[in-house]
C-alpha cells in the first residue's frame, strides 16, 4: 500500500524531524517491507499560486491553436502567459508558476519572449506539478475549493513523501492509515488515538429489507441510505490528491468517498443507486448459471461458491472483489445504498482468484478485515458524502452474524522461551497491549486480541508480535550443534562420486528442466510398450509441447547438446544426474486432516501415492575426443568412449562390470550395449542410432549412455586384496576367432581356462585381412601369470598357457595363430 | 704367454718392472683425461684398462713368477690398476656430466606451448554449492534428508499449514499432476521434506534439505520455473529463535566470509511461527552506494526465510509441542550463487552451456 507522510501525521503527532526514511526503517523492523520511498516534489520551488482566469485569447497565425491568456493571481494587476492547452475558460480556476520557480525535473520558470509576447510564467498540468501522469491538460481546480493567491503547494500538497509497503498475507489491519499509523506510533513511541474512536453510526433501524442468507460467506453487513444526493458534486481537491499518492485515480466522489475510506480505516465499501435496487438485499452464493457484468465491462459466469450481493432481480455484485455495472453509480444517481460488510476471507480469495479479478477491496478482504469496522467506516463514509455530496442520512442497518472470538491463553515467560531473549512479563503486556490485545494476567494470562488481528490465534502468533516490537536485532546469536551426524548416507556419497567421476573424465555436468513431449520419445524410436512410455503428464505445464516428465534423461542432454553446438562448441561432453518420473508403483490415497499426525497406515498411503522416482545418470559426446593441435589431428568420438565411460561409472562404485551387445532405442543396433554391475543391466551406452541423430538434429557419431542408479546401488564395500609379491610371468598369445564372437567370450575362456595363477588379460592387438581367414578375426593377448607363493617355473607357466588357449579353442573355435 | 716359471727365481719379467708400470699408468691417465665423450673415453678405457690392456698383458705374467717373486709383483700391479681406476672413474664422472649437459640441451622444448592432457570437465556450480552447503551442516552435527520432487499436496501444503484456499496452491504458483485433482504435484519449496522427516524420525532432528523445486514462473534474467532450495530444519528441546540467528550466521558466514552481516525481519510464512526474512548486508557496496547493481542501492539482500515451526505443523508431523521446537530456513540455491559469484543472469545457470559450467571446475 502507498501512503504520504502527510496523510499519517493526522493521525499521530510525529516529530517533523523524523523523515519519511526513519518511517520506512521503522516500518522494515516491525515487520512491514518497504518496496519504495519516494520523494515528491523535492526539487520543487515556488512561488506556485492559484489563479483564475480572466481572458482566453486564442492566436491562429501558427501552425497549433496557441492561447494568450491572463489570470488573476491575486496580485492586483492580471499576469499574461502563452498556454498551449485547451480544456479550461475565463472564470476557471487553475494552478500558475511564475517566473523565478523550479518545476519537479529541475525545469526552471522564467519570463520569455513566445510566439510574439511576453509570457510571464506557466499554467500548469497535474504532470508537470509532480502530481501524477495525467498530461491532458491543465489542472482546473473545483470552484470554492481554493482563493485565488493561495500557496499551491500547500494546496496541493506538492512537497510529500510516498511510502510504498508490501503487505504479507497475516497483516490485512495494514493495508489501511488506520493500522499503519498504529505501527508507526509504537515504533516511535507516541500517543495513538484510534480514529473509529470518532465515528458512531447513527439512525439504525431495520427499515431496509436486506439478509445475510450464507454466514459462511458473510457475518456481517451494514447497510446505509443516502438521498438527496447530487451527483455533479466533485470530490475535494485533497482526497483526489490523497487518492492519486496512494495510487488510485479519482473517478466520482462517491467512489471516491469508498476508496478514502479504505485507504483511512481499511473497510472495503460499496456504493450502489438505490434505485437500481429491487426488493431485498441479500449476500447469498451463486446459482450455478448466472451471471454478472461487473464494472470492468467483463461478462462473468458464475458459479455456486461465489459469493453475491444480491437483489430480488438477481447479481449486483461479487461480493467484496467488484460492483456490477448495472447498479453503479452514475450521473443521475440522487440515492446512495452505502455497503459495508464483513466477508470470509477465504471465499472471496477464492472467488477473486477464480476470476482473476484481485481488487483492491478483495486484497484486503483476503488478508482478514476489522469485524467492527463496516459501522465505523459507514458512519465515516456517510460524514464525507453528505459534507461533499449534500445528501441527508436516511436509515441504516447492521445484521451481525458474528461467532464470538477466542482468547488465547499464554504462560507470560513463554516469549522468553521460545525467543531465547529475556522479556520482562511487563515488556510483554506493553507489547501486546501496543497492538490492540486486552491481557488479563494472571498465572496464565488470557489475551483477547483485538477484532482487526484474526491473525493472532496461538501463542506463538503474539511471541511474534512481542519479538518484533521489541525488534529481531535484540535476539542473541547461539550456535547450536549437535554431535550424532552420521555423515551422507551411502547413496548420497556414491552420487557425488559418480558425478565427480563424470567430470574427471572430460564431462561437464548440466541441469535441465525434466519436461518434455512425446515426439522426442518417437524421435528417438522408442516403442509404445517401452516403461519409458509411462509418461506423468502436468495439468499446466510451462509449454503445451512439453507436458511430460521425463523418464529418460536423454532428451535433456541432447537439447543443451544442440544448444552447446549452436553457440559454436566443437566438442561436447554433458552429464546429468536427476529423477526420472514413471507413471508406476503409486495408488492414490485419501488426504488425512492436519488436526494430528497421520496414522501408520495414513502414512503408509501418503508414502505409496508417489510415483516411482529413480535417479539417473546419463551422458552424450559429440565431436572430437580431443580437438587437432600441434600435438596431432583430432581424435573421433566413437561409439568405445560411451561404453568406457559407462564402464567407468560402474567401476567407480566398485562393481563387477560387464558389457553385452544390446539393441536399444535410442542406440546403433550394432554399437550399444547393455551395462551390467554385478551381473544386473543397470543401463545402455554406445553410439545413437543414425536415424535418431537425423531426427533429433546432432552430428553423426554422437554417443550417448544412461545408468539407472538405483539399479547400480551404492558404493560396494572393499575389501583389501591379497596380492602376490612374486614376480610376474608374462606370455603372449594370438588367436584367431570368428569375427562373431565377442571379445568378452575369448576374454572369459582365457580366464577361466588361465586358472588360480593367471592375473590379467591384456588385448594387445586385434587384426582383420591377410593372411587371416576372411570372416576371422585375429586376438592378441598379453596374460600375466603370478603364483602367491613362489616363482612359477617355465613349465609350469606353459601348462597354464596352454590350457587357457585349450578353452579358447573350445569354447569360442579360436585357433592358435602360428 | 710364458710358462710357469720354476727355473728362475727371482726372473726379471720387463713387463713387470716399476718404470714399465709406471708408464703404462701414465699413458692410461693421459688418455683418460684427453677424453672429452664418453666414447671417447670408453675407446681409451679399452685401450688402457681392458683385456688386452698393457696393464692386463703384465698381470698375467705374475703367474708364472717364483712363489717368491708372486706377492711383490701383484701388489705392484694392483697399486698401477688402482691408480688407473681412480683417474678412469675422474674422468668417467667429468665426461658423463658433459654428457648429461649435452643431452638435456639437446632436449629444450618450449614450455609455453598450449598442453592439455586431456579436455577438462566441470561439475554444475549448483552441484558443488549444494554440497558445500551440506558439508557445512555436516560439520554441525546435521544429517542429509532427501525427498520425492513429485509430491504429495500432503506434504507439500496441508501438513505445512497451507490451507486448500491458500494462494500458493493455485495453478498459477504450482505445477500439479494430471489428472486434475490426483493430489499431486511438483513440490514448490524443500519444506515437504521437513514433514517427511518429523513423520519418520525421532527428535532430535537436525537435517539439511537441499534438492530442485518447481513454480510455474517463466524463466528470466532473475526466475525460472525449476530452481534449488536448501532447507534447515532443527527438533529439540529448548531450541530458540537465538539458535536459529547463530545458525544463519554461521551459514552466512561461511558461504560469504567473515564480516557478512545478517540481518533478521520480521515477515510471514505459514509454516512457521515467528517468522522472518533474512537479509545480508550489500557485501559489495555495503550500503553505501545507492546505484549499487547487487543491492539495487537498498543496502540489504534478501537471502531466504526462517523462522520457529509453527506448533500447527509440528502437530500435523507427530512431534509433541508441550517437550520439543524447531526452527527452519530456507534459502535459493540459484540466488545463493548469484550473490556469492556475481552471475547476473539466471539463464547462465538453466542455460548448460559448457562456458560457464566449466569456468567453476571441481570446486567452489
Amino acid at each position: 500500500m502507498k501512503f504520504p507522510i502527510s496523510w499519517l501525521r493526522d493521525f499521530i503527532s510525529l516529530p517533523v524531524d523524523v523523515t519519511a526514511d526513519q518511517v520506512a526503517e521503522a516500518l522494515l523492523r516491525q515487520g512491514l517491507e518497504v518496496e519504495s520511498v519516494s520523494h515528491l516534489g523535492e526539487d520543487l520551488v515556488g512561488p506556485v499560486v492559484v489563479a483564475r482566469v480572466l481572458t482566453v485569447e486564442v492566436l491562429t497565425e501558427f501552425k497549433k491553436p496557441i492561447r494568450w491568456v491572463s489570470v488573476d493571481a491575486g496580485e492586483g494587476e492580471p499576469r499574461w502567459m502563452i498556454c498551449g492547452a485547451q480544456n479550461f475558460l475565463p472564470g476557471d480556476l487553475v494552478v500558475v508558476v511564475k517566473p523565478g520557480a523550479v518545476l519537479p525535473g529541475g525545469f526552471a520558470i522564467t519570463a520569455r519572449e513566445t510566439y510574439g509576447h511576453t509570457s510571464n510564467g506557466m499554467v500548469c498540468s497535474t504532470k508537470e506539478l509532480g502530481l501524477g501522469e495525467d498530461h491532458s491538460g491543465i489542472l482546473v481546480l473545483p470552484e470554492g475549493s481554493a482563493q485565488v493567491g493561495d500557496d499551491a503547494i500547500a494546496l496541493l500538497n506538492l512537497k510529500d513523501s510516498v511510502i510504498d509497503l508490501a503487505v504479507t498475507p497475516d497483516r490485512g489491519y495494514a493495508l489501511s492509515m488506520r493500522g499503519i499509523a498504529r505501527e508507526v506510533a509504537t515504533a516511535f513511541n507516541l500517543d495513538f488515538v484510534d480514529p473509529v474512536n470518532k465515528y458512531e453510526l447513527t439512525n439504525l433501524a431495520t427499515s431496509i429489507p436486506a439478509a445475510i442468507e450464507d454466514p459462511s460467506g458473510a457475518d456481517r453487513l451494514v447497510l446505509s441510505s443516502v438521498t438527496g444526493w447530487d451527483p455533479s458534486s466533485p470530490s475535494p481537491v485533497w482526497m483526489q490528491n490523497r487518492l492519486a499518492l496512494c495510487g488510485m485515480r479519482s473517478i466520482s466522489l462517491a467512489v471516491d468517498v469508498t476508496n478514502y475510506v479504505m485507504l483511512e480505516l481499511g473497510q472495503p465499501l460499496h456504493a450502489f443507486d438505490a434505485e437500481k435496487i429491487t426488493g431485498t438485499l441479500r449476500v447469498r452464493r451463486a446459482q450455478d448459471g448466472e451471471s454478472l457484468e461487473t464494472l470492468d465491462h467483463v461478462k462473468r459466469s458464475l458459479i455456486g461458491d461465489d459469493l453475491l450481493i444480491a437483489d430480488d432481480n438477481g447479481p449486483l455484485a461479487l461480493a467484496g472483489t467488484m460492483g456490477g455495472l448495472a447498479s453503479e453509480i452514475s450521473e443521475n444517481t440522487n440515492s446512495i445504498l452505502l455497503e459495508a460488510a464483513h466477508f470470509i476471507p477465504a471465499v472471496v480469495g477464492r472467488m477473486s482468484r477464480r476470476h482473476k479479478l484481485s481488487s483492491e477491496a478483495s486484497r484486503r478482504l483476503e488478508r482478514g478485515v476489522d469485524h467492527e469496522l463496516p459501522r465505523y467506516a459507514s458512519a465515516r463514509a456517510i460524514q464525507l458524502l453528505c459534507q461533499f455530496g449534500g445528501g441527508v442520512h436516511v436509515t441504516s442497518i447492521d445484521i451481525d452474524r458474528r461467532t464470538p472470538t477466542s482468547v488465547i491463553e499464554i504462560d507470560p515467560s513463554y516469549p522468553s522461551r521460545l525467543v531465547g531473549f529475556s522479556y520482562s512479563a511487563q515488556t510483554v503486556a506493553q507489547h501486546l497491549r501496543a497492538v490492540g490485545c486486552v491481557v488479563e494476567e494472571g498465572s496464565t494470562w488470557r489475551v483477547q486480541p483485538p477484532s482487526w488481528r484474526p491473525d493472532l490465534t496461538l501463542p506463538e502468533d503474539l511471541v511474534e508480535e512481542i519479538a518484533r516490537l521489541e525488534g529481531y536485532e535484540k535476539i542473541p546469536s547461539v550456535l547450536l550443534t549437535q554431535a550424532s551426524s552420521r555423515g551422507l548416507t551411502d547413496a548420497q556419497r556414491t552420487r557425488r562420486h559418480v558425478g565427480r567421476t563424470l567430470a574427471e573424465h572430460d564431462f561437464v555436468e548440466t541441469l535441465s528442466y525434466p519436461f518434455h513431449g512425446s515426439v522426442v520419445l518417437d524421435q528417438m524410436g522408442v516403442a509404445a510398450e517401452d516403461s519409458r512410455r509411462n509418461l506423468i503428464a502436468l495439468v499446466n505445464p510451462i509449454s503445451e509441447e512439453e507436458p511430460f516428465l521425463r523418464t529418460t534423461l536423454l532428451p535433456g542432454l541432447f537439447a543443451t547438446l544442440k544448444r552447446n553446438l549452436g553457440r559454436g562448441a566443437k566438442q561436447v561432453a554433458l552429464f546429468e544426474i536427476g529423477s526420472l518420473f514413471f507413471s508406476e508403483d503409486f495408488k492414490p490415497t485419501t488426504t488425512p486432516g492436519v488436526d494430528r499426525a497421520p496414522s501408520v497406515q495414513e502414512l503408509e498411503g501418503l508414502i505409496r501415492s508417489i510415483p516411482r522416482q529413480p535417479q539417473s545418470v546419463a551422458g552424450v559426446i559429440t565431436g572430437a575426443r580431443a580437438s587437432e593441435s600441434w600435438q596431432g589431428k583430432a581424435q573421433l568420438t566413437s561409439w568405445s568412449d560411451a561404453i568406457a565411460i559407462a564402464r567407468t561409472v560402474v567401476e567407480a562404485v566398485g562393481a563387477q562390470v560387464d558389457v553385452r551387445a544390446a539393441e536399444m532405442a535410442p542406440w546403433h543396433p550394432g554399437r550399444g550395449a547393455g551395462i551390467y554391475a554385478d551381473g544386473v543391466l543397470v543401463g545402455y551406452a554406445g553410439e545413437i542410432h543414425p536415424r535418431v541423430l537425423k531426427a533429433v538434429d546432432l552430428p553423426p557419431r554422437t554417443c550417448a549412455f544412461e545408468i539407472d542408479l538405483d539399479l547400480l546401488g551404492s558404493s560396494r564395500s572393499r575389501v583389501a586384496p591379497l596380492f602376490s609379491t612374486q614376480p610376474p610371468a608374462i606370455q603372449d598369445v594370438a588367436l584367431i576367432v570368428a569375427n562373431s564372437i565377442p571379445a568378452a567370450e575369448v576374454i572369459s575362456a582365457l580366464k577361466s581356462g588361465g586358472g588360480s595363477e593367471l592375473e590379467s588379460i591384456e588385448l594387445f592387438d586385434r587384426y582383420e585381412g591377410e593372411p587371416i581367414p576372411a570372416g576371422s578375426i585375429s586376438l592378441a593377448f598379453t596374460l600375466t601369470f603370478r603364483a602367491p607363493d613362489r616363482t612359477l617355473t617355465g613349465e609350469e607357466v606353459a601348462v597354464m598357457r596352454a590350457s587357457a588357449v585349450q578353452e579358447a579353442m573350445k569354447s569360442c573355435g579360436a585357433t592358435l595363430r602360428g | 704367454m710364458s710358462a710357469p716359471n720354476k727355473s728362475y727365481d727371482p726372473v726379471e719379467v720387463a713387463t713387470l718392472k716399476v718404470e714399465y708400470l709406471k708408464e703404462v699408468v701414465a699413458d692410461a691417465v693421459a688418455a683418460f683425461a684427453k677424453a672429452s665423450t664418453g666414447d671417447e673415453l670408453k675407446e681409451a678405457r679399452i685401450a688402457h684398462a681392458g683385456d688386452r690392456s698393457p696393464l692386463s698383458l703384465a698381470n698375467r705374467e705374475i703367474g708364472a713368477l717364483p712363489p717368491a717373486a708372486k706377492a711383490e709383483a701383484g701388489k705392484r700391479v694392483a697399486a698401477a690398476r688402482q691408480e688407473m681406476n681412480e683417474a678412469l672413474a675422474v674422468a668417467q664422472e667429468r665426461v658423463d656430466s658433459a654428457d648429461e649437459t649435452r643431452v638435456v640441451e639437446e632436449e629444450r622444448v618450449d614450455v609455453t606451448l598450449p598442453v592439455h592432457r586431456r579436455p577438462v570437465g566441470a561439475r554444475h556450480p549448483l552441484t558443488t554449492l549444494r554440497e558445500r552447503i551440506a558439508d557445512l551442516f555436516i560439520g554441525m552435527g546435521y544429517e542429509v534428508a532427501e525427498g520425492p520432487e513429485l509430491e504429495n499436496e500432503w506434504f507439500n501444503f496441508d501438513a505445512l499449514n497451507i490451507g486448500p484456499d491458500h494462494p500458493a496452491r493455485s495453478t498459477a504458483d504450482t505445477f500439479y499432476v494430471a489428472p486434475v485433482g490426483s493430489g499431486l504435484v511438483m513440490r514448490t519449496h524443500t519444506s515437504p521434506v521437513q514433514a517427511r522427516t518429523m513423520l519418520t524420525q525421532q527428535p532430535p532432528i537436525y537435517v539439511i534439505c537441499p534438492g530442485r523445486t518447481y513454480r510455474t514462473d517463466e524463466l528470466d534474467a532473475t526466475h525460472t520455473p525449476v530452481f534449488g532450495q536448501v532447507e534447515g530444519l532443527v527438533i529439540d528441546r529448548g531450541v530458540t529463535m537465538a539458535h536459529l540467528k547463530g545458525t544463519l550466521d554461521h551459514f552466512a558466514t561461511s558461504m560469504f566470509g567473515e564480516g557478512i552481516v545478517t540481518r533478521l525481519r520480521p515477515s510471514f510464512f505459514p509454516f512457521t511461527e515467528p517468522s522472518a526474512e533474512v537479509d545480508l548486508k550489500c557485501f559489495r557496496c555495503k550500503g553505501s552506494n545507492p546505484t549499487c547493481r547487487t543491492c539495487g542501492g537498498q543496502g540489504w539482500i534478501e537471502w531466504g526465510g526462517c523462522g520457529m515451526v509453527n506448533p500447527k505443523v509440528l502437530i500435523a508431523c507427530g512431534i509433541d509441542t508441550t517437550e520439543f521446537s524447531g526452527f527452519a530456513f530456507g534459502m535459493g540455491l540459484e540466488r545463493t550463487l548469484m550473490f556469492r559469484h556475481g552471475v547476473t543472469d539466471m539463464r547462465d545457470i538453466v542455460e548448460g552451456d559448457v562456458r560457464f559450467t566449466t569456468a567453476f571446475g571441481m570446486e567452489i
